[in-house]
């Protein structure tokens, strides 16, 4: 298990690093001078000298690169130049937007997943089971930001039971949960989609194994096989899936965020890409990244920790 | 045949035939605009209705169409051009540096966020249909090199390989001679897939205004304009959502019902 686990933290710490040096050279290299970028056509070359010694673009690339790493590493994430503010406290003012909102739509999707997939599981071939892998066909091929628009269009404009947009922050725990309802909807619906068919795959995958038919044999009923032990079995690759879909949440958020005018990391991104503040831009990616690899390498971990089978395979 | 492959080949056809159709013609010009005829509702004589700008519906889904069949089309071929090599080759240098340098590097294409990085790569090098075929092409690499190289193992086992090797032919040979031609039917049915999953991410990088710029029509933008207008014109947000929602649910159909078709172990075992 050590040598694993010590075989995957190597792997994540290169690919941390990769990371940042895309992220860096497409930022910081390739568009040319991100001072001239970031000020416009119409810049006078004084105000250009100006932000370039403020980014310290007159030092050499190798040095560039190194502070903006170490200063990522301690939490320094740069001056905004738009903002004026410290990178460090935009980010920490919208995470508190995108972070529940995204651990909402995964619970959310559990919670549609897991019943929806056991049910077509345990009637293979039956009505329901076809009703159920119709509808997952469906909620993949449902274009998240269009789904989020016929939620308001229905729940918003037409009923008027969710405001159709905005947060209200955190003062009032219910209207901030009930603000994030529309798009955890939006958010979750395509990835239980995604899940109750994993689900369901997995399931079949079990009933078929000798230790089912082992419990029937010594008197279980086919429920009590099912729910003791195939259920729990079935849900070790389910849960590989979650933590998949938790960053692919976080990152989707991105577009929701628009959809609700939600004051999250996604509209943050927007606004700093419109505003041509490529600072912002830079860190907030890395971060979303950082994030996003950290969440699948402790999947990984997690998955070796309860199948043996997969350390010894690596 | 299944019934999958019939509608799914049935609906994909569909827009296919939508989108050559607007070489030729459309019902109007979308570049035209009629103000007075703006946001009229589907059924009279614009079939579909009418936007903001007065522009037919209809015509701008036909339009539409077009965009997103050739960037999802183009970003499949990227994905394909690249990844099937680089799996022919971790296949037959199986073990090797190479092989694992390959691997290690579609992990990492794999870790990235890929809206993110669509985002990030069209907000730099501005926005544009082609740089969102790049941002989307990119993330199709690894998957085609993944699958290609796990098929192409196990045959590298086979006699037949064995034999064609007895005879001198060289591993590069071998991979386009007698590997590539085994692993096809594969090929075809993730390329539907991706090109499905690739018509969503046009959307939806269009719909945050990093895709195609207008005047291109793209059904991701009509949705990103209705959106102010969805309470008194709920038709500008339903057509070309469910466009996007039937084109991708037609590929996802016809990539499950070709699986089934090509792949005559899985229609035993279905029997």
């Amino acid at each position: 298990m050590i040598r694993y686990a010590l075989g995957r933290l190597t792997s994540l710490i290169i690919s941390l690093l990769v990371a940042s040096l895309v992220i860096f050279a497409v930022i910081e290299v390739i568009p040319g001078d991100p001072a001239a970028f970031m000020l416009g056509v119409n810049a006078r070359p004084d105000t250009i000298a100006a932000l370039r010694a403020e980014m310290g673009l007159d030092q050499s690339i190798i040095t560039r690169y190194f502070d903006w790493v170490t200063g990522l590493l301690q939490g320094d994430f740069g001056q905004s130049w738009t903002y004026k503010t410290p990178v460090a406290e935009l980010i920490s003012d919208r995470i508190w937007v995108s972070l529940p909102l995204a651990i909402y739509a995964l619970i959310l999707s559990a919670l549609i997943a897991f019943p929806a997939g056991i049910f077509a599981a345990s009637r293979r071939g039956g009505p329901g089971d076809i009703t159920i892998m119709g509808a997952t066909q469906l909620g993949v091929a449902i274009p998240n930001f269009w789904f989020a628009m016929i939620l308001v269009l229905i729940f918003a404009i037409n009923l008027r039971w969710f405001s159709a947009g905005g947060f209200p922050g955190w003062g009032d725990p219910l209207q901030a949960l009930k603000a994030l309802t529309l798009p955890a909807i939006a958010l979750a619906l395509p990835q239980a989609a995604i899940l109750a068919r994993v689900m369901r795959s997995s399931l079949l995958d079990m009933l078929g194994e000798d230790f089912i038919r082992t419990a029937r044999a010594k008197g279980l009923t086919r429920r009590q096989a099912l729910w003791r032990h195939a259920v729990r079995n079935a849900l070790i690759p389910v849960l590989t899936i979650i933590g998949l879909q938790f960053s692919f949440l976080l990152a989707g958020g991105i577009i929701i965020e628009q959809v609700f005018f939600l004051p999250g990391l996604g509209r943050l991104i927007f606004q700093s890409i419109s505003a041509r503040d490529l600072i912002v831009v830079e860190s907030v990616v890395m971060l979303l990244v950082f994030t996003v690899i950290v969440v699948n390498f402790t999947v990984d971990l997690a998955y070796a920790a309860v199948d043996p089978r997969l350390r010894a395979k690596a | 045949m299944s019934r999958n492959l019939i509608i799914g080949a049935g609906l994909s056809v569909l827009f296919i035939c939508l989108a050559a159709l607007s070489f030729i013609w459309t019902p109007y010009d979308i570049e035209a605009l009629d103000i007075p005829n703006k946001l009229q509702a589907p059924g009279g004589a614009n079939l579909l209705g009418t936007d903001h700008f007065g522009r037919d519906i209809l015509s701008m889904i036909m339009m539409g169409a077009r965009t997103s069949i050739a960037v999802a089309l183009v970003a499949v071929g990227i994905g394909m051009a690249l990844g099937i090599p680089l799996g022919l080759l971790a296949a037959a240098r199986h073990g090797s540096l190479l092989d694992e340098l390959i691997m290690r590097g579609n992990d990492l294409v794999f870790a990235f966020p890929s809206l993110v990085i669509a985002i990030l790569i069209t907000a730099v090098f501005g926005a544009s249909a082609v740089n969102a075929i790049i941002a989307i092409g990119i993330f199709n690499i690894p998957v085609f090199a993944r699958l290609t190289r796990g098929a192409a193992l196990p045959l590298w086992e086979r006699d037949f390989i064995l034999a064609a090797r007895v005879c001198g032919k060289s591993a590069a040979r071998i991979s386009v001679e007698h590997i590539l031609p085994n692993i096809t039917n594969l090929m075809i049915v993730q390329g539907t897939i991706q090109f499905s999953l690739g018509i969503l991410a046009e959307a939806a990088l269009s719909y945050i205004g990093l895709g195609a710029q207008p005047p291109t029509a793209s059904w991701g933008r009509m949705l990103a304009d209705a959106q102010t207008l969805v309470s008194i014109a709920p038709h500008t947000a339903l057509v070309p959502g469910f466009a996007i929602l039937l084109m991708v649910l037609g590929l996802n159909l016809l990539g499950d019902g070709l699986r089934d078709w090509l792949d005559p172990r899985i229609r035993v075992a279905r029997v």
